[in-house]
């Protein structure tokens, strides 16, 4: 009888992506880290990864978290250095799908420099910035997102920094893929991921979400559900808009969508390209497992 | 592969060790006077099966790597001085993460810009302590441009046998000098392959290790969907953050080089020796310099001079401290690997340390001077 019981139980459809044994997560009840996870999962049934092949890296965080939850070869890596390690591990493998999934501060600020670097030489590895505009892990000090007028517990008077406007640097900095959605947009995340997969080159999609635990609820801005249908009314979809005019403040406009989607030659093509120019008959290969 | 006498500086003979290693993966970032390893892999590799990747800092170079090792290559980074003290926390990370690499300090005049052509010895502790948290180390050191060569091969084997990263301390005297390197044919070179798992998917454990400590390895993509954290974790690789478990792992990541030491020296005429001469790098060649003279005028002096620096060949010390009545250490320093030394002879015999600030070597005769004296 129990295990009729059993076998009825209903199973998420993403389980089978997640480390089941090491649930329950750490993340808070309205945290939007968990949605973009099951956006995640659905991007890899949708575009047919074979998982064996899909090797993720996070930095440190709260989404830095993302590489022990799910069932992949998963990498946490140490502050800001997700990037350069995500490099190391494609063009040592070659074969593998790289994602590093991390947040804003971990791959922004402390990792900024390896961001731009990685855009700039096209290293082929998916980059997914969950921006809650706040260090969450640490309890919610200023990021270099974070909006001027927002307060956090290091600008308890409010923030004075323009903060970075991510698409637009991601793409001034070489990305062939850019594109921003928030929490809500689940379905366009999880197409935005999945169309990742299917090129070639530095992706980058940064998904703002909810941090009620420490950015919310200091701003004023109300709990999870209350940013969902904020996040509704405030966002804007312009696929193709200029990525120089999506600055997100505190309140007004978020414009989110598909913004960058050309194509490039990758580190790894390019270095090919080069050396066998160069080499000829010489040229011993980049020596991939 | 290259074979037979070349003429060589120590910087590009590493190279050439590392290459005769194995090794198919480099990242660096440039800096005096390191910088020639680099140079010759970028230049090498190519024609040779691999990838050199510089980097836009050395925190990148130093994470890079243990990314190509996650997938399967062998890799290694060099710096000197100021990008040494960027890697140590990629260091830590290794060290827990029990991924097998090879960081190579070219060591120069410091702390800080300090003197960047210009020879110290002065990261000796920094390789030892320089992450934070408790681990062990192994770290080489070689004397001459021959030695780049061969212990550089030892370098990578030791890395691949204790899954631990191997630190190769050099001077800008031993980077820059340029000898007679004799590179051996490939058959003759011994090299300790990665030890991959034979289990199957769900049997294997990331971190389970047997007798000796080290456990088996995997690589992203063959199917067996493994975590890796610099987190404290358990066996399965899960984050197992309280006591017990920093007890478990920290109790075998220091055992597994504890209980069995790598252990490497080179010693000449202390059969006899009431004075022990103990130098490494450069210094022990400036100091053979001053046992001569010591020994022309009847002094029975001799050296020990640890290759394996880390870690520390305790027993051997602690065997000459017994027999010895003196101990002389000389060190392009104001006084590291002096105080193993003081340590391990325990009170028994006086440690006399003969330091240099760096720029340059010591003069034979200050060393020869520290001799008269110990031997009295």
């Amino acid at each position: 009888m129990s295990t009729a019981v059993a076998s009825e139980r209903p199973v998420n459809p993403v389980e089978p992506f997640l480390r089941t044994d090491r649930m329950p997560h750490i993340w808070c009840p309205g945290c939007g880290i968990g949605t973009t996870v099951n956006c995640f999962a659905r991007a890899l049934v949708e575009s047919k990864q074979p998982l064996d092949k899909v090797a993720i890296v996070s930095g440190i965080g709260c989404t830095g978290r993302v590489a022990g939850y799910v069932k992949l070869d998963s990498f946490h890596t140490t502050h800001g250095r997700a990037i350069p390690f995500a490099t190391g591990l494609k063009l040592a493998n070659p074969g593998l799908s790289v994602v590093v999934y991390s947040g804003d501060g971990d791959l922004i600020a402390i990792g900024g420099n390896h961001f731009i670097h990685a855009a700039r030489r096209n290293a082929d590895i998916k980059v997914i910035c969950v921006n809650n505009f706040i260090y969450g892990m640490t309890g919610g000090q200023v990021a270099p997102t974070t909006p001027v007028g927002a307060t956090a517990t290091t600008s308890p008077y409010g923030s004075y920094e323009r903060p970075f406007n991510l698409p637009y640097l991601a793409e001034s900095s070489g990305a062939v893929y850019v594109a921003r959605w928030t929490a809500f947009h689940v379905r366009h995340i999880a197409h935005s991921m999945a169309e990742a997969f299917s090129k070639k080159g530095f992706c980058f999609i940064e998904i703002i979400a909810p941090c009620p635990t420490l950015y919310q609820r200091r701003n004023r801005l109300g709990d999870g559900l209350d940013t969902m249908k904020l996040y509704k009314q405030r966002s804007v979809i312009k696929n193709g808009a200029s990525t120089r005019d999506l600055d997100v403040g505190l309140q007004g406009e978020i414009v989110v969508g598909k913004f960058v989607d050309i194509e490039r030659p990758t580190l790894q093509q390019n270095m090919e390209q080069q050396l066998r120019q160069t080499l000829k008959d010489r040229f011993a290969g980049l020596g991939g497992a | 592969m290259l074979t037979g006498a070349h003429f060589l500086d120590g910087d590009q003979a590493a190279c050439e060790g590392a290459l005769a290693a194995g090794a198919n993966f480099a990242a660096g970032y440039p800096i005096t006077p390191s910088t020639e390893v680099v140079e010759r892999f970028a230049a090498r590799i190519p024609t040779v099966g691999g990838t050199f990747l510089q980097m836009e800092d050395e925190l990148a170079s130093s994470i890079a790597i243990l990314g190509a090792a996650w997938g399967g290559a062998k890799a290694f980074t060099v710096t000197s001085g100021p990008g040494f003290s960027l890697m140590m926390e990629h260091l830590g990370y290794a060290a827990m993460t029990e991924t097998p690499c090879v960081l190579v300090d070219v060591q120069r005049g410091g702390p800080s810009t300090g003197l960047p052509t210009l020879p110290g010895q002065a990261d000796m502790m920094q390789a030892r302590w320089g992450s934070h948290g408790d681990y062990e180390i192994i770290a080489l050191c070689p004397n001459s441009p021959q030695e780049c060569f061969d212990l550089m091969i030892d370098a990578f084997n030791l890395a691949e046998r204790y899954r631990t990263p191997v630190l190769f301390m050099m001077d800008e005297c031993v980077g820059h000098m340029t000898e007679k390197v004799v590179i051996p044919s490939a058959e003759k070179i011994e090299i300790v392959p990665r030890r991959f798992t034979s289990l199957p998917p769900g049997e294997y454990k990331p971190f389970q290790a047997g007798e000796d400590g080290v456990p088996e390895m995997v690589k992203a993509g063959d199917g067996y969907r493994i975590h890796v954290t610099g987190l404290t974790h358990d066996e399965q690789g899960y984050p197992a953050m309280n006591w017990r478990g920093q007890e478990k792992l920290l109790r075998r990541l220091v055992d597994k080089v504890r209980k069995h030491p790598p252990v490497r020296y080179e010693e000449r005429d202390l059969e006899d020796a009431d004075v022990v001469v103990l130098a490494y790098g450069i210094t022990s060649r400036v100091a053979l310099r001053a046992l001569q003279m010591a020994r022309a005028e009847g002094i029975r002096a001799g050296l020990h001079r640890p290759i394996i620096v880390w870690p520390f060949p305790e027993k051997r010390i602690r065997e000459l401290a017994a027999k010895a009545k003196a101990f002389v250490v000389v060190e392009m320093n104001y006084g590291q690997i002096v105080h193993e030394v003081e340590r391990l002879a325990g009170g028994k015999v006086p440690v006399t340390l003969v330091p240099h600030a760096g720029g340059t070597v010591h003069e034979p005769e200050v060393i020869l001077k520290a001799i008269r004296e110990a031997a009295q």
